[in-house]
């Protein structure tokens, strides 16, 4: 007989792994990918295949010069690849874009020891640092095929003149027919896609559901239009692709609405009182730096615990 | 099926926990009596606490429940041999908790003569319930191994107002205590009237998973038809009672109920402290014990066993245990000598359909790997799972991806990625401030875990270091 395996318990996993979780993640973002292609045209793909073989190009790169174990078979350098594509002006010069991801992977999150170490979200960081870089061509906004431009932005610009003269209908805004960002535009397949995390459980929905729903009650408070908020700009796909990294975000649910209600908060603070643009894109950032201090404080207490007499 | 009338909910809902596939197939198999084997080879530490000492030597004659090992501390618990036959020699055998101990080996006779001296006992008061356990040779029979007559013996000041008999057989494919539950219903409830009427417990809750509703209804059913006991209802017969179970029924308190609990099937239910906290809400705080918080926790099959044991006299010397698992011919529950060896135990089953990588005593959660078929069942295996290559295989790791899907899963409310991150730097006061001494062990964490990563293993390894610093 052969040799029996002797291990430690348990002696059965749940057949869910980390790959797998990457690979639902790419899936809920193609319908977007695809969509984002056919509205703003073939350029877009090459985009999309630019920042993604740069991202994993990247990792390979790094783990072979940090002598590391290969990793770029987890996938994850694929999503953040997508990410990033999704969040760039669909003309962005490709060199730019690569760019985005040799920050986003390199800098970002293999200098600081790889998958599950970076202390914010490398395609967030990579955007921001690109719009830093290269201001004019990240908002450099083009409408997609058959829609005309009328102001000409995601964030930053449209915010300043809000509804009555922006022109765009709400049914234009939800079906994509707006100018902005690759991905963040169409919001019909960025709530698919969320719906397809939260029912596949790679992500819950406190999140998505408490950063939206903050930035809500802010616009009512200060009397904007809630749902223009909502689907402008790029706060619907942050909150559902961005937000919600495992790495970068809280723990537990007590942790998810404390940083959803950041996110939110500082989001509509930057979109309504700011002069910047990527309102959403600081709100994550800035929530991610948080992060370790939500985990402290929202630090369960085991079951049975007793305080100290 | 519909939810039998009379049937609790559970108080409390468990923390976290995860729901695992069942794979009970060897449920509906009726349980089959193993003859005796040619050699048993009887360990003698079946238990937590002191092994104990053999009291045989080599070529001395001993009969089906003749002690052949004893210990002076009192936490232990006697061992009787499961064959008649003689004795081989006395040796030493590894157990699978790495520690090594004395065995007795005795070779069979085949004829399974039971000692002339058992006879069945009266046990009318605790102290008579405690000799008896201790006797019985009983141990928690759900895994642990807890000798029973430790459990029984409550002090004088401890209040004690719920007995919880332990049901739910939460680990995966075992199946043992529910053919228990359908097979020997009237012991169980037997045992049950023996305990709660001697040391007056007033409450008391068996609690069964819902994956097992003709356990449920085979417990009401028997109580209430043959016994003329209203289940839920305060009242017993107390003259029934005692002329079916010739025990004492010194009851000491009218206010007096039995109930059945249905509990959700989420592992690990059938955890002690989450037991008690979904079936009564009360929260045990660590380091404390079920009587702290006014609780007796039973297992059901060990509760049986005592009756079986006050009725005939007959100590633990053989047991069901549930045969599972892919590689093994005939999953079925047997009824097995303890100390049969693993090989013979699986011979028995139809041997191997295909070839085993993985045996394990107990289940897939938390159960201890084989290091080969030449050791013996003991006392307290609730299963014997045979597995081909699948579970054999040792996942490989990847880095955490901080999902916190173990802390979210943790019954206990701990983060096993914080404590395992801490353990990894080395920081040993960050490890105790996680609270890593609440650990049960049950598995779920690494269970969860996408990235594969040996968390429990991890958290056994973090309280050790914890306990080497002290």
């Amino acid at each position: 007989m052969d040799r029996l395996t002797v291990s430690s318990s348990p002696h059965i996993r749940h057949q869910d792994s980390s790959k797998g979780i990457m690979l639902d993640v790419i899936i809920s973002l193609l319908p977007l990918t695809v969509a984002g292609c056919i509205m703003f045209g073939w350029y877009s793909a090459l985009l999309v295949l630019t920042t993604v073989v740069a991202a994993v190009l990247t990792e390979y790169v790094c783990c072979k010069v940090m002598k590391r174990k290969n990793s770029i078979y987890d996938l994850s350098a694929v999503v953040t690849g997508l990410i990033l594509a999704l969040n760039l002006p669909p003309k962005l010069p490709l060199w730019m874009a690569a760019i985005g991801s040799v920050i986003a992977i390199g800098v970002v999150k293999m200098m600081f020891g790889g998958i599950g170490h970076n202390f914010a979200n490398p395609a967030i960081t990579a955007r921001i640092a690109l719009l830093v870089s290269f201001p004019s061509a990240m908002t450099a906004w083009v409408a997609p095929k058959g829609v005309e431009v009328i102001t000409g932005a995601t964030d930053a610009t449209s915010m300043a003149t809000p509804l009555t003269t922006d022109g765009y209908s709400y049914m234009q805004m939800f079906m994509g027919k707006v100018p902005g960002s690759l991905g963040e535009t169409f919001k019909l397949l960025i709530i698919l896609g969320f719906l397809y995390l939260v029912f596949r459980r790679v992500i819950s929905p406190v999140v998505p559901l408490v950063t939206v729903g903050t930035v809500a009650v802010m616009s009512l408070i200060f009397n904007l239009d809630p749902l223009y908020m909502i689907l402008s700009g790029g706060l619907l796909f942050g909150a559902v692709f961005m937000a919600t990294d495992y790495v970068t975000s809280p723990i537990n649910w007590k942790g998810h609405i404390i940083y959803g209600v950041g996110i939110g908060l500082i989001t509509f603070l930057i979109r309504h009182f700011g002069y910047l643009p990527e309102g959403m894109s600081y709100g994550i950032l800035l929530m991610n730096l948080f992060v370790p201090y939500i985990n402290k404080i929202t630090a369960p207490k085991p079951f049975g615990w007793e305080a100290k007499k | 099926m519909a939810i039998p009338e009379g049937i609790l909910r559970p108080v409390k809902n468990i923390f976290g926990g995860v729901r695992l596939p069942h794979n009970k197939g060897t449920a509906e198999k009726e349980t089959v009596i193993m003859p005796a084997p040619e050699t048993v080879v009887i360990a003698m530490q079946q238990h937590i606490g002191a092994p104990c000492t053999s009291c045989v030597k080599k070529g001395d004659t001993v009969y089906v429940g003749t002690k052949i090992g004893d210990s002076d501390k009192f936490i232990s618990a006697p061992i009787h041999s499961s064959v008649s036959g003689t004795v081989d020699s006395i040796g030493t055998m590894l157990l699978p908790s790495g520690a090594t101990c004395q065995t007795v080996v005795i070779n069979s006779d085949g004829l399974m003569t039971p000692d002339p001296d058992l006879k069945p006992h009266t046990v009318e008061t605790k102290e008579q319930l405690v000799a008896a356990a201790r006797d019985s040779g009983l141990v928690g029979l759900g895994g642990a191994g807890f000798p029973a007559h430790v459990k029984l013996n409550v002090g004088p000041n401890t209040m004690l107002d719920t007995l919880i008999i332990n049901g739910a057989e939460c680990e995966p494919y075992i199946t043992s205590d529910y053919r228990e539950c359908v097979e020997s219903t009237d012991s169980i409830l037997g045992g049950i009237f023996v305990i709660k009427n001697i040391l007056g417990i007033k409450n008391v809750i068996i609690a069964v998973e819902d994956n097992k509703p003709k356990a449920i209804s085979k417990l009401q059913k028997l109580a209430e038809d043959e016994l003329g006991y209203q289940m839920g209802v305060n009242s017993t017969d107390d003259e029934k009672t005692k002329a079916l179970y010739k025990v004492a029924t010194d009851v000491k308190d009218t206010d007096n109920s039995i109930r059945l609990m249905r509990l959700k099937s989420q592992y690990p239910q059938g955890a002690e402290k989450v037991l008690i906290y979904t079936t009564t809400g009360r929260k045990l705080p660590l380091g404390k014990l079920p009587s702290d918080v006014g609780c007796l926790v039973m297992n059901i099959t060990s509760v049986s066993y005592l009756y079986k044991y006050i009725t005939t006299g007959m100590p633990v010397v053989s047991r069901t245990v549930t045969v599972a698992g892919d590689a093994v011919a005939n999953p079925q529950n047997v009824c097995v000598p303890i100390g049969t060896p693993i090989e013979a135990l699986i011979e028995f089953c139809g041997g191997y359909k295909k070839a085993a990588r993985k045996i394990l005593y107990g289940g897939p959660m938390m159960g201890t790997a084989l290091v080969d078929t030449k050791m013996p069942l003991l006392k307290q295996n609730n299963a014997i799972l045979v597995f081909g290559s699948k579970e054999a295989v040792r996942p490989i790791d990847n880095p955490c991806i901080r999902c916190g899907r173990c802390a979210n899963t943790c019954p206990m409310g701990l983060q096993p990625l914080e404590i395992e991150s801490a353990l990894r730097i080395g920081d040993i006061e960050r490890v105790k401030a996680l609270y890593v001494d609440y650990c049960i062990e049950c598995g779920c964490c690494s269970y969860v875990c996408p990235s594969k990563r040996y968390l429990t293993q991890t958290m056994r390894l973090a309280k050790a270091e914890l306990r080497n610093k002290k």
